[in-house]
């Protein structure tokens, strides 16, 4: 069962840009087992989606993967030329995006855009793909699956078009499912449904998962494991119920505390003061620091190494102590 | 389940009559004036060696003794010939439906050309950008910088002068479609292009590329269908242009030979006479000419309008 299925190490991504080089992500270091949920967490600007469009070596120009590798399942991710890619992506790994509006083709119906997918990992005839497409379909829990088929995305609501995505990543049957902010788009009750499904539909398949996410409530539901992620670098590591419980980095400490529910109602929401600085100019030292309320000298001048603190990999000087 | 699925599929027809370019198109009066003229072009153009009552590319047809005679209504006309006869006595009813028949084929042949050409560059063009758009880009450039008719007179011109006149009488129809087809695509390409990097830029692109679709698949599976309201809409508007072209490199001499004449050679044939009297030689072929011209621009019109959602409220 715990059988490793990526391990990423040291990954840098670099965007050159007129201005100088910004490192988007650095020194990113992860493991996933089989059939494992991480999830992502961390503020706009992170690095979080920058990190999963890297495992599929997805980087838009002119960013490059400086260094690093991404090993899955014993193939090198970092170094694989463009044919091995395709037959990854979509096959072993699949992407869920944001905003299922957008990830359809307006023009084609769900029919064709799932066919197509099958047809270009699998050698069947486009009728064995409109079965594994409706089996599919049923699985996401979408009512009369052969009507759909032939309908356009925009005959379908929010929720169904997301539905509709996650049963075109499950086509192939993924080992990896990457799934970028996955309910941002759909109203809280759908949020729930889709999360639900989510999860039953990874362990009924026994698939990976990589939950990216800014709401820690979504990653609390379905993770087993956390990372946040803070200016392009990971702070802080663990299972998710001690970091949700025992937040240990400050900024992970502040980030639970600004959740909604952490507040008493009428009262303002706890904010972490400040904003992420730019990834053009990180400040020395550790990049929390000019927002930590626990600041020390030591900070501004030293940055810290994520390193095993208990069950835990932290990056921070003083991290919070519980008993 | 499958004579479900099959109720759903064939119903193709039944999902226009309910969409809203059908809604537009019944309710729209020029819209359905000019597809009716159009149409009635096209099919009696076809079927011109059935309604015709002569062959007007069949020299031993016609006679010396019946040229320039008026149409019927007026002093000395003959009953035989509808519509007159022209210098050579053929009968300018069969020449024009003949002629309307050359004039529409070259318009639609030289449309696909150009499409062709012109849409597999901007596609490219668009999605791959960086050099290569620079490259493809500034020879469309280039080429737009030679106007058509420049391009055109010069290739045909050429071509008659080193082949002959009977041989060039014989191939003039593909010369002209193939000058007006390479003279027009960068129309095209640079439309596709325009849209093509609009589309490239949303998700579900990035979405087919995580599929792990080929960027052959994505072009022309994902954005093609995607361009494909705009392209509708110049298609229209380049089919009445590559007539009106060719209609003008005839009138300059350069057209389609009178042994098989266009509208556009017909009219220049009949300009000859038309201070001598004989104004039906070139007026009828003339007037069918700007008909058949508006009908097309009429309906590209009305074309653009109903694909621009921006123009829904009006």
């Amino acid at each position: 069962m715990d059988k490793l299925l990526l391990s990423v190490k040291n990954l840098e991504v670099v965007f050159p840009l007129r201005t100088g080089a910004v490192t988007a992500i650095r020194d990113v270091s992860f493991e996933l087992n089989q059939g494992e949920r991480i999830g992502i967490v961390g503020e706009s600007g992170a690095g979080k989606s920058i990190t999963a469009f890297a495992i599929l070596n997805l980087i838009s120009k002119p960013g490059y993967l400086a260094s690093g590798s991404i090993e899955f399942d014993g193939i090198d991710l970092a170094e694989a030329d463009e044919d091995l890619m395709r037959q990854i992506r979509g096959n072993r790994i699949s992407m869920i995006f944001q905003d299922p509006m957008m990830t359809l083709n307006p023009v084609l119906t769900i029919g064709t855009q799932m066919e197509e997918t099958i047809l270009a990992h699998r050698d069947t005839s486009r009728d064995d793909a409109r079965k594994i497409a409706i089996e599919k379909l049923k699985a996401v829990q979408i009512p009369s699956a052969e009507t759909r088929l032939d309908q356009y995305p925009h005959e379908l609501s929010g929720g169904m078009r997301q539905r509709v995505v996650i049963a075109i990543a499950l086509l192939t049957d993924p080992q990896l499912i990457v799934a970028d902010e996955p309910t941002t788009a759909l109203d809280v009750t759908i949020q729930a449904e889709i999360l639900e499904l989510l999860l039953d539909l990874c362990n009924e398949f026994d698939v990976g998962l990589i939950l990216i996410t800014h709401d820690l409530g979504v990653v609390s539901q379905v993770t087993q494991r956390i990372l946040v992620m803070y200016a392009g670098r990971i702070i802080e590591q663990g299972s998710t119920s001690s970091i949700i419980e025992n937040p240990m980095h400050p900024y992970t400490k502040g980030l639970i505390g600004a959740l909604p529910e952490m507040t008493t109602p009428g009262e303002k929401l706890n904010q972490i003061p400040g904003v992420m600085p730019s990834l053009q100019d990180i400040p020395s030292g550790c990049p929390f620091h000019n927002r930590c309320r626990y600041i020390q000298d030591v900070c501004r001048s030293r940055l810290p190494d994520l390193a095993k603190r208990e069950e835990r990999l932290i990056a921070c000087h003083f991290p919070i102590q519980y008993d | 389940m499958s004579a479900q699925t099959l109720e759903v599929r064939s119903s193709a027809w039944q999902r226009f009559r309910k969409s809203l370019v059908y809604h537009s198109f019944i309710h729209n009066r020029t819209a359905m004036v000019s597809a009716a003229v159009v149409a009635f072009f096209v099919i009696t153009s076809l079927l011109a060696p059935v309604l015709a009552p002569y062959d007007p590319w069949d020299q031993t047809q016609f006679d010396i003794m019946d040229s320039e005679l008026p149409p019927v209504g007026s002093n000395g006309a003959d009953q035989r010939f509808v519509l007159g006869t022209d210098a050579m006595g053929r009968d300018m009813l069969s020449t024009i439906l003949y002629g309307t028949g050359i004039s529409i084929m070259i318009g639609v042949f030289a449309t696909i050309l150009q499409a062709t050409i012109g849409i597999s560059i901007g596609l490219v063009s668009g999605y791959f950008g960086g050099r290569l758009d620079s490259f493809l880009m500034r020879v469309a450039d280039i080429q737009l910088s030679f106007t058509t008719l420049m391009v055109a007179i010069v290739i045909l011109a050429l071509f008659q002068a080193t082949v002959g006149l009977r041989f060039y009488e014989n191939y003039a129809i593909f010369v002209i479609v193939l000058v007006i087809g390479i003279a027009e695509w960068p129309q095209y390409a640079r439309t596709v292009r325009a849209c093509v990097l609009a589309e490239k830029k949303k998700e579900y692109v990035d979405a087919a590329r995580v599929i792990g679709l080929k960027p052959r698949a994505i072009i022309y599976r994902h954005i093609l269908p995607n361009t494909i309201s705009p392209l509708l809409v110049i298609s229209t508007v380049q089919v009445a242009n590559a007539i009106i072209t060719e209609a003008a490199l005839s009138f300059l001499g350069l057209g389609m030979p009178i042994t098989k004449p266009s509208l556009g050679s017909l009219i220049r044939n009949g300009f000859d006479y038309i201070f001598s009297g004989s104004w039906w030689i070139t007026a009828f072929p003339a007037l069918i000419l700007v008909v058949l011209i508006l009908a097309i621009n009429l309906l590209g019109d009305w074309m653009r309008d109903v694909l621009n959602p921006k123009l829904y409220d009006k």
